[in-house]
């Protein structure tokens, strides 16, 4: 509709094709490709196979897969429970108290998250928050990381929420526990779904935060794939991001596909 | 409201430690005079801002191009495109420089490509260890960010706005200018001041593109705190860097809420239009 002539139009989708495949797509197939080729002299990949896959999936890279998954299920569980719980709370708290929440609850992320790692390696390094050289302050610096984005999805969906459901169920007695459990929790599941798709995802690739916090038994996927190029095995690690890359996909996709019963009817 | 108490245990009272923490060096190399009037600490903080500056930049130039085309030139599979872009957002922002190494680096594929075809041995494309390097990886990830909010400003477009200037004769760079664009500067604001913010905390490309040239202040306290094991050196990085990105935080959530107060606005103009 902003350009009538043909021609034109055609230029412009084709430079617009151009930019779409060098900027997006050619990096996230070149790190595909790379963790499939034997190696890379040339202008193409050779010696194509799934021998690295393999090696990425055992041995220390598989434990570093396992552990990601493993912070990322809990970290985005207690963030999911924690930002819906504020979100829904915050609903009926006084209009300045839910500013207050709103800036809090996205601090962690307008912060460096090097910074926040540094903070939770002195804060809880001490009795009686002994937290440090354990799995737990990683799970922790994960869980405060995504915090932000299950508190404003799930808070962007609580405003696109119809109240007469809610009001419908107050009306005919149903108590206020009632209500959450078998009204809006139910309507919320589509938001919670893609909320915790999202919070997995984004702590599967964290690494600020991590570095400055984990123990040596406590390696995520992440880290591991930094030691790899570090150590020079690029080709490695380009085949643990791939892993890395389809966990991360599975997991945004198999969540974002909850719908609730609510909808189907 | 136990929610805020506990985050604030968690992620307020770390912060706040932190600042405690960086006047604990007084006296030795750690303190705040010695760290801020350090060379290293001068260079990383002038580069930080510096790439965020540029990379955000680059990052609205794209962006706007991209959103652009996507919303007012459809095209069959442009919402695949509009999916792709949604899916970096949440891919981790290292594996942009790891592809980059594959694709420009110095025995990489675009310079294996080139020196196929001239057969000059010498790498003609060597910018990945430069801040050019960090800059382009920083726009290719950063750039979604911009393109999301401009899609969500250009969907409240009525779109017989634009066919009526456009059928009054203006152009399409006209139409652009003058009835496009000053719909998007709100969105364009908030995009782009959030893409400063996230530059100036990016963390993994910059450690991976791992060039002793290109250090930032999130790279700094890291080095500083882990490597070194300077706790309190770190800390006062940190609460330099903590400062800023709160300040940038501010100004953020000031131009997002006026984004929201006129995007109220703007919905009850498109509700009277159809009577006129």
């Amino acid at each position: 509709m902003l350009l009538w002539n043909r021609r034109s139009r055609a230029v412009l989708l084709g430079v617009f094709g151009i930019v779409v495949v060098v900027v997006f797509v050619a990096p996230l197939a070149t790190v595909v490709l790379a963790g499939l080729a034997g190696a890379w002299t040339g202008a193409l990949p050779s010696h194509l196979g799934v021998d690295r896959l393999g090696g990425a999936l055992s041995g220390e890279n598989l434990a570093s897969l396992s552990v990601s998954l493993q912070t990322a299920v809990v970290a985005g569980g207690l963030a999911l429970v924690l930002g819906t719980w504020a979100a829904l709370a915050s609903r009926e708290a006084p209009p300045w108290l839910s500013r207050v929440v709103d800036a809090v609850f996205h601090l962690p992320i307008a912060v460096p998250s090097v910074a926040l790692g540094l903070g939770l390696v002195i804060a809880f390094n001490s009795a009686p928050l002994l937290l440090g050289g354990t799995r737990w302050i990683v799970i922790l610096a994960h869980a405060v990381l995504v915090l932000a984005f299950a508190f404003s999805a799930v808070s962007a969906a609580l405003d696109r929420l119809d109240p007469a459901y809610r009001q419908a169920a107050e009306s005919l007695g149903a108590g206020p526990f009632r209500v959450l459990t078998r009204v809006t929790l139910p309507l919320l599941l589509p938001a919670l779904g893609a909320a915790a798709g999202l919070a997995v995802a984004l702590s599967m690739g964290e690494l600020g935060a991590t570095v400055m916090v984990y123990p040596a038994t406590w390696k995520t996927l992440p880290v591991t794939i930094f030691a790899l190029t570090d150590r020079g095995q690029a080709f490695q690690a380009a085949a643990s991001t791939t892993i890395l890359l389809l966990v991360t996909l599975v997991a945004l996709t198999a969540l974002g596909r909850i719908r609730s019963a609510a909808a189907v009817r | 409201m136990p929610p805020l108490v506990i985050v604030l245990l968690v992620a307020v009272y770390p912060l706040i430690r932190v600042c405690l923490e960086s006047v604990t060096g007084v006296g030795t190399q750690s303190s705040w005079g010695s760290v801020l009037s350090s060379e290293a600490f001068g260079d990383a903080l002038w580069r930080t801002v510096a790439i965020a500056a540029t990379a955000t930049l680059g990052c609205l130039v794209l962006g706007t191009f991209l959103a652009v085309v996507l919303a007012f030139v459809p095209f069959p599979g442009s919402r695949l495109v509009g999916r792709l872009v949604d899916t970096v957002l949440a891919l981790p922002s290292f594996l942009v420089t790891l592809a980059f190494t594959f694709l420009y680096g110095t025995a990489g594929a675009v310079n294996a490509a080139i020196a196929g075809v001239t057969g000059d041995r010498a790498p003609a494309v060597n910018f990945l260890y430069t801040p050019a390097g960090v800059i382009a990886a920083e726009i290719t990830f950063f750039t979604p960010f911009v393109i999301r909010p401009l899609m969500a400003s250009f969907s409240m477009l009525p779109r017989a706005q634009l066919n009526v200037a456009a059928s009054l004769g203006a152009s399409p760079l006209r139409v652009l200018r003058s009835v496009v664009m000053p719909e998007a500067w709100p969105a364009l604001t908030a995009g782009g001041s959030l893409v400063l913010l996230l530059t100036l905390n990016e963390f993994g490309i910059v450690l991976f593109t791992g060039a002793k040239g290109v250090t930032t202040l999130p790279v700094l306290i890291y080095t500083r705190g882990i490597v070194s094991f300077d706790l309190p050196g770190a800390a006062v990085i940190a609460t330099v860097q903590i400062a800023l990105s709160l300040a940038l935080y501010g100004v953020y959530r000031m131009v997002f809420a006026r984004l929201m107060t006129q995007r109220g606005r703007a919905g009850t103009d498109v509700a009277v239009e159809p009577s006129q």
